[in-house]
């Protein structure tokens, strides 16, 4: 098709055509922008998490007695066991994306932990059974025994007397891209050195304390029954979880009134700790299309008040012998002449955006299939807007030529 | 004339009902996410204490060892004013501000000395007795406690007006017991309400930032005695002894202190400085640096609103612009379809002003009309963000400078859109216009 007489009428019309570009460019560069932001929240809301989540609730006792959380908790454990359905159970510190977290810095010498690059590490501590309870996933090695368990009091410095540790794989590859994990020395402080005997697939961390490449590096502990110790994890099938929520706390409540007692699922903590992003990819997803909404309909009107202007034109080139189709390609090639500008200006700011997002806001930058992919969502969407007005256009009747004159 | 001219607008309205529609719209959707968008930030940054917060100051020290290469800016960043106990006690002893406190949370035990009421949890902060002075707490019943209280580890509390109400039915309480984390407090005071948005001296200690307030107030000292758990521990070097954490390389108390005016201010940094230098001297410190913002200045460090407020408010301008954009398309292609009519009135006299006056008018019209609209998307936003789980959600809500700024935003944005279309009209030559008739 011929796009002279197209460029023609278009000069004769800068400013509608100005504003179109512009529009289009706009949201454009939005769009590309928020649908980036939007894939990222869900990436970060479907992390993966190797433990039971579907199986796993978590009640925990605050108030406990120090003095005697040595027998409590066992005896607690014990009773939560005897509840039908309840396949293992065990005290742990703190839970995957609970908020409530111990971090320590981990090396693999005493030097290295005051350097820079000793990652801090998430360290999760947990009585007999923890593994099972939890649900994690061994990679290599072996999980503790119950010597280890018994032999390991939690210290005043926070920090379990074992010699043995569970790390992730992404700590492992941390600590050691380039060897093997199994049987090497975690370093944490000057005194406590820790022998890995196991590599577990990866677990979440309780909070954003690792920072954004830290989502992974977590290590695990055994630890004898003792205070700070005092979140049981209770396993069961999924279809049991509610039931055994109900009857935990309420034994546990029976057990020990002077306790304040509070139970979840896991899948409500993990629901509440990724909110806040949900509610944002809400937002966004609302803003986009409404925002395209808004642009179809800003081409609608514009293209629709081309048309009425230029009914006579049409006419004429309908009665020397122009097809409909001509006429519908005539304003379907214009909308995609201006779209096209639009998008080139709209890639060009997509990308400042970008830039700009990721110097005051830590983003990441913005791969570059977001800025083809939008464009053509913008030239569908332009060529859906205009086929109202061109299909007015095409039905204007070569006899409009000779009136009106 | 001005009363003419929104006759017309009335009357080309009504030529036009769809496209006026989608006008009115598209900016009452801007507008209405612009207000949702701005009325979270206003609520995320505003001032906790209006009165005060010039006088508030936020001291702040690097205790890190040698080794440590961090610059003292990311430390500050990191922890803000949280210092170890022996700094904070050095700090509360020297008087050297008009008043100063230091401050930890802990989440308490209240165990109600009723059969049947199970015990629960508050909000706690354990601190010294400036703190009510210093940051404008006013009591319904009793008082605070004395300076000699907190170096005698005296067993007296404060409490919130809420708890008050949910213990003892909202009468004067003071001088009753109540047991918290097992131990027997003496309540000498019962706020009136008080929370600060943000809860400014909790965001480094390991506390929610907004919500009703704490419940509980104690001595610090009386609090560590009974080895009451804080909420947050930070340590910076190995060998920590979490039984004697007032020794401890860790920092776990905040100090805020109250400085009349810049000049104190001045002074009590060059105090801060030469602290830092003496405990170098001593060894205890490695690094002199030492910063004193203050309240506002403390919270825009500790960046406590969060990045996703922001992005949220750019967005939804980003979506205003996208709106009056299209707005001033559609206003062009409605004042062009009219260029006889424009013709026909300059014909009979009507000036270029008049013209641009009479177009002016149709477009604040719009304006004013999608104002109306932003308003209901906009109570239609918070009422949504009200449902969501973050904790400032029920606060969102619209007050009346941002009722004004809706109008203002609404008028401006489409007096804006209105300008190049009713500048095309103004210029549209009026022969042409009336030959073709």
């Amino acid at each position: 098709m011929d796009i002279q007489p197209i460029f023609a009428a278009l000069r004769k019309h800068r400013i509608p055509a100005a504003l179109i570009v512009l529009e289009i460019a706009l949201a454009c560069a939005v769009l590309c922008n928020a649908v980036f932001m939007i894939g990222q929240r869900i990436g970060e809301i479907h992390s993966p998490n190797a433990i039971d989540e579907q199986g796993i609730v978590d009640i925990g006792v605050q108030g406990i007695n120090p003095d005697t959380a040595n027998v409590d908790i066992p005896r607690d454990l014990a009773t939560l066991r005897e509840i039908p359905g309840v396949t293992a159970a065990a005290a742990v510190n703190m839970l995957p994306l609970g908020n409530n977290s111990w971090n320590m810095n981990a090396g693999t010498s005493p030097d290295q932990l005051l350097s820079k690059d000793s990652p801090n590490v998430a360290e999760y501590l947990f009585t007999k059974d923890g593994p099972g309870a939890l649900g994690l996933s061994l990679m290599k090695g072996r999980f503790f025994n119950d010597d280890e368990y018994a032999d390991s009091k939690l210290g005043n410095n926070y920090l379990p007397s074992a010699h043995v540790a569970l790390v992730t794989q992404s700590l492992a590859r941390r600590l050691w891209p380039d060897a093997e994990a199994l049987g090497k020395p975690i370093w944490i402080g000057k005194n406590n050195r820790y022998t890995v005997v196991g590599v577990v697939a990866d677990v979440l961390r309780p909070d954003a304390n690792g920072g954004e490449t830290g989502h992974f590096l977590s290590a695990f502990f055994p630890v004898s029954p003792a205070a700070g110790i005092q979140d049981y994890v209770v396993r069961s099938a999924p279809q049991d979880r509610a039931r055994i929520l109900r009857d935990g706390v309420q034994k546990l409540e029976a057990l020990s009134p002077s306790v304040v007692v509070e139970g979840r699922t896991f899948t409500e903590i993990r629901d509440k700790y990724y909110a806040n992003a949900r509610s944002m990819v809400w937002m966004l997803v609302l803003v986009c299309v409404v925002m395209l909404a808004v642009t179809a309909f800003g081409i609608v009107g514009l293209t629709s008040f081309w048309v009425g202007q230029r009914r006579r034109q049409i006419g004429i080139r309908r009665a020397v012998g122009a097809t409909r189709a001509h006429i519908m390609q005539y304003f379907q090639t214009e909308n995609f002449l201006l779209s096209s500008a639009g998008v080139a200006v709209g890639m060009i700011l997509a990308f400042g955006i970008n830039l700009y997002l990721m110097q005051h806001y830590q983003l990441d930058r913005m791969p570059w299939y977001y800025l083809p992919a939008s464009a053509i969502a913008l030239w569908l969407l332009g060529q859906l807007a205009v086929l109202g007005p061109a299909l007015r256009a095409a039905n204007v009747p070569p006899v409009v030529a000779t009136r009106g004159v | 004339m001005f009363r003419y001219y929104l006759d017309l607008a009335l009357r080309s309205f009504k030529r036009n009902r769809v496209l006026t529609a989608l006008m009115v719209l598209a900016l009452g959707l801007g507008i209405g996410a612009s207000i949702t968008t701005l009325t979270v930030l206003k609520l995320l940054s505003g001032d906790p204490l209006p009165q005060k917060s010039a006088q508030v100051f936020a001291p702040e020290l690097d205790p890190l060892t040698a080794a440590s290469t961090t610059p003292e800016e990311k430390v500050f960043q990191r922890w803000g004013n949280l210092m170890t106990y022996t700094d904070a006690m050095n700090l509360l002893h020297a008087r050297k501000a008009k008043r100063q406190a230091v401050m930890a949370l802990a989440s308490s035990k209240v165990s109600p000395q009723v059969p049947g009421q199970h015990p629960f949890f508050s909000d706690g902060v354990i601190t010294t007795s400036d703190f009510f002075s210093m940051f404008g707490a006013s009591f319904q019943y009793g008082s605070g406690w004395g300076a000699n209280d907190d170096e005698n580890r005296a067993h007296v509390i404060v409490i919130a007006g809420f708890l008050n109400d949910k213990l003892f039915g909202g009468s004067n309480s003071v001088g009753k017991i109540l047991r918290v984390n097992d131990h027997d407090y003496r309540i000498v005071g019962v706020l009136k309400p008080w929370a600060p948005q943000p809860r400014f001296y909790a965001v480094n200690l390991g506390g929610r930032g907004y919500g009703k307030g704490d419940a509980l107030f104690m001595p610090l000292q009386a609090a560590i005695a009974d080895k009451v758990n804080t909420q947050t521990v930070n340590c910076f070097d190995s060998d920590v002894d979490i039984d004697h954490l007032e020794t401890a390389p860790c920092v776990w108390v905040s100090t805020w202190v109250e400085l009349a005016n810049a000049s104190d201010a001045k002074a009590y940094k060059t105090f801060l400085s030469n602290y830092a230098a003496q405990q170098i001297s001593l060894g205890r410190f490695h690094h002199p640096g030492v910063g004193l913002p203050d309240l506002m200045g403390f919270l825009a460090q500790q960046r406590v609103v969060p990045n996703d407020a922001r992005m949220q408010t750019n967005l939804a301008f980003g979506f205003l612009l996208i709106c009056v954009v299209n707005t001033v398309g559609l206003l062009l292609a409605k004042c062009l379809r009219r260029s006889r009519e424009i013709g026909v009135r300059r014909a009979l006299g009507a000036t270029r002003g008049a013209v641009f006056t009479q177009f002016m008018v149709e477009s604040g019209m719009v304006g004013v009309a999608g104002g109306v609209l932003g308003l209901v998307f906009a109570e239609l936003g918070l009422w949504a963000i009200r449902k969501q789980p973050a904790e400032y959600a029920s606060l969102a809500h619209l007050d009346v400078s941002m009722f004004i700024a809706t109008f203002v935003i609404a008028l401006v944005a489409s007096l804006i859109a209105g300008l190049l279309p009713a500048w095309r009209a103004c210029v549209v030559a009026p022969a042409p216009q009336l030959k073709s008739v």
